[in-house]
């Protein structure tokens, strides 16, 4: 046990930042390196780091799967539910023109809604991904 | 001036590396050079100024895969088994026949980073002119991916999730124990669910698991 | 042949070729995919190298003219590359599973378990 003590340690004081690094990145690729992809492989991250310092069932009670698979499906529907969106309002699938009054900023909205549901679908199925394949019993 | 001199050091890290890989019967050091070669990747990626590209490559290659691979390597054997002896005169053939084609093939690209190239004078000036007034970000990455391409990225969403689906379907989900089965157990949350063995220890007993998901 | 203006292609194709080399030649099921694994990184390095333009910089705006390199491969790379990952988990999924129904996951073993099925 002491030879985890200072990875435990250290892990309560980092997984917290590296959270906050994957919002960062998230909202902030727009202006540097980053976007939905990154920020959802960053946040996965810090919690499978979590889960290997302190043991899968205690991820198991702080990101049950079950609402992992829900907000996996979300992601993928509001991205697309963003395209009907456009649709509705008269212009083509995923056209972000016509989300607001004129074009850069009905751009800004629909670039931020799409990267939002990336991140969230992509941080979801790579933490399912490491619970289904941590979760499963070796040797059987 | 000391770009190509960068670019070229690690290329050749890389090469040994994959080298490593295609001797090396222990199968955690292929798993631990994978990762170092996905990562060397991300530093050629940087060099060649692609640095969205960099950053999602060291993320998920220096991090999920090797995850992934090594979760996989618990589970499964951890040598390889030695192969036959004489030199695989098939597979050699095939690989420098194809390397041979695929060089021939490429003896025609424009010199490595001429500005003139077909590559940089359709969409892609268009793109980086008409970027800036049109969605009015900076990072023209992100504007491609999100905006212009945006039908392909729905696309790649849908395939993740698709590729989360099958691996639940084909692995199945652990329920989450009760606290009281776990107090009980004998064995802290510590010992038997990390991924990584403990060194040495080479036996991983698992007294009374309960039976994981998988049913509907 | 022009060999020295087109080193990162060559070496690019080079590496690929080693990944093809583990895929074809090696029986372990594991190492096949890392093998394919670092056949599709050397791919992405070719394609990175047909988009970077001497004198140019990163493809985000700045004020003031400035040659950037080329966006498209990039956003092209941005989806392969975690493509690429998610069908690794799922090929690593199927050899867990192969594992449990044969108890080895080097081919020709699990051949002659078909074979004599």
């Amino acid at each position: 046990m002491l030879h985890h003590t200072v990875l435990r340690v250290v892990s309560k004081l980092l997984i917290p930042v590296i959270m906050l690094f994957a919002l960062y990145v998230q909202f902030h690729g727009d202006y540097s390196p980053g976007g939905g992809f990154q920020a959802g492989v960053i946040f996965a991250a810090a919690i499978i780091l979590y889960a290997l310092l302190f043991g899968l069932d205690n991820t198991l009670e702080v990101l049950p799967p079950d609402l992992l698979q829900w907000t996996a499906a979300l992601g993928v529907l509001i991205f697309a539910g963003v395209g009907i969106d456009t649709v509705l309002m008269g212009g083509n699938f995923l056209d972000y023109n016509r989300l607001a009054a004129d074009g850069p900023a009905g751009q800004h909205l629909g670039i931020f809604l799409v990267e939002l549901g990336v991140g969230i679908t992509v941080t979801s199925v790579m933490l399912l991904l490491y619970y289904a394949f941590a979760g499963r019993n070796p040797g059987k | 001036m000391i770009e190509p001199v960068i670019d070229i050091l690690l290329l050749a890290f890389m090469i040994v590396i994959a080298l490593a890989v295609v001797r090396m019967r222990d199968l955690f050091g292929v798993a631990m050079l994978f990762s170092l070669f996905s990562l060397l990747s991300a530093g050629v990626f940087t060099v060649m100024d692609a640095a969205d590209v960099a950053f999602t490559e060291a993320a998920v290659g220096a991090g999920i895969s090797t995850i992934l691979m090594l979760a996989t390597l618990t589970r499964t054997a951890r040598r390889e088994r030695p192969r036959a002896k004489g030199v695989p005169i098939l597979p050699l053939t095939v690989v420098f026949i194809t390397g041979a084609l695929l060089v021939f093939g490429t003896s025609d690209l424009p010199r490595l980073g001429d500005p003139d190239a077909p590559i940089h004078q359709h969409v892609a000036d268009r793109y980086l002119q008409r970027s800036g007034e049109e969605i009015g970000i900076p990072n023209v990455v992100t504007s491609v991916l999100a905006s212009y391409r945006g039908y392909d990225t729905l696309g790649e969403t849908a395939v993740i999730f698709t590729a989360g689906i099958a691996v639940i379907a084909l692995l199945g989900l652990r329920r989450r124990r009760p606290r009281q089965e776990r107090k009980t157990d004998g064995r802290d949350a510590l010992g038997e669910t990390t991924v990584m063995p403990t060194a040495g220890m080479a036996d991983e007993r698992v007294p009374g698991r309960p039976e994981k998901g998988g049913d509907g | 042949m022009r060999f020295f203006e087109l080193y990162n292609y060559q070496i690019a194709i080079f590496l690929a070729m080693i990944g093809f080399y583990v895929l074809v030649s090696r029986g372990n099921l594991v190492k096949k995919v890392a093998g394919l694994s670092m056949f599709q990184t050397s791919v992405f390095i070719l394609y990175i190298s047909m988009g970077f333009v001497q004198g140019g910089t990163v493809p985000i705006l700045v004020d003031g003219g400035r040659i950037y390199s080329n966006p498209l491969p990039h956003v092209l790379i941005l989806t392969a590359i975690v493509v690429g990952v998610a069908t690794m988990a799922v090929a690593l999924a199927l050899v867990i599973r192969i594992k449990e129904a044969y108890d080895t996951v080097e081919e020709d073993e699990i051949h002659e378990q078909d074979r004599s099925f």
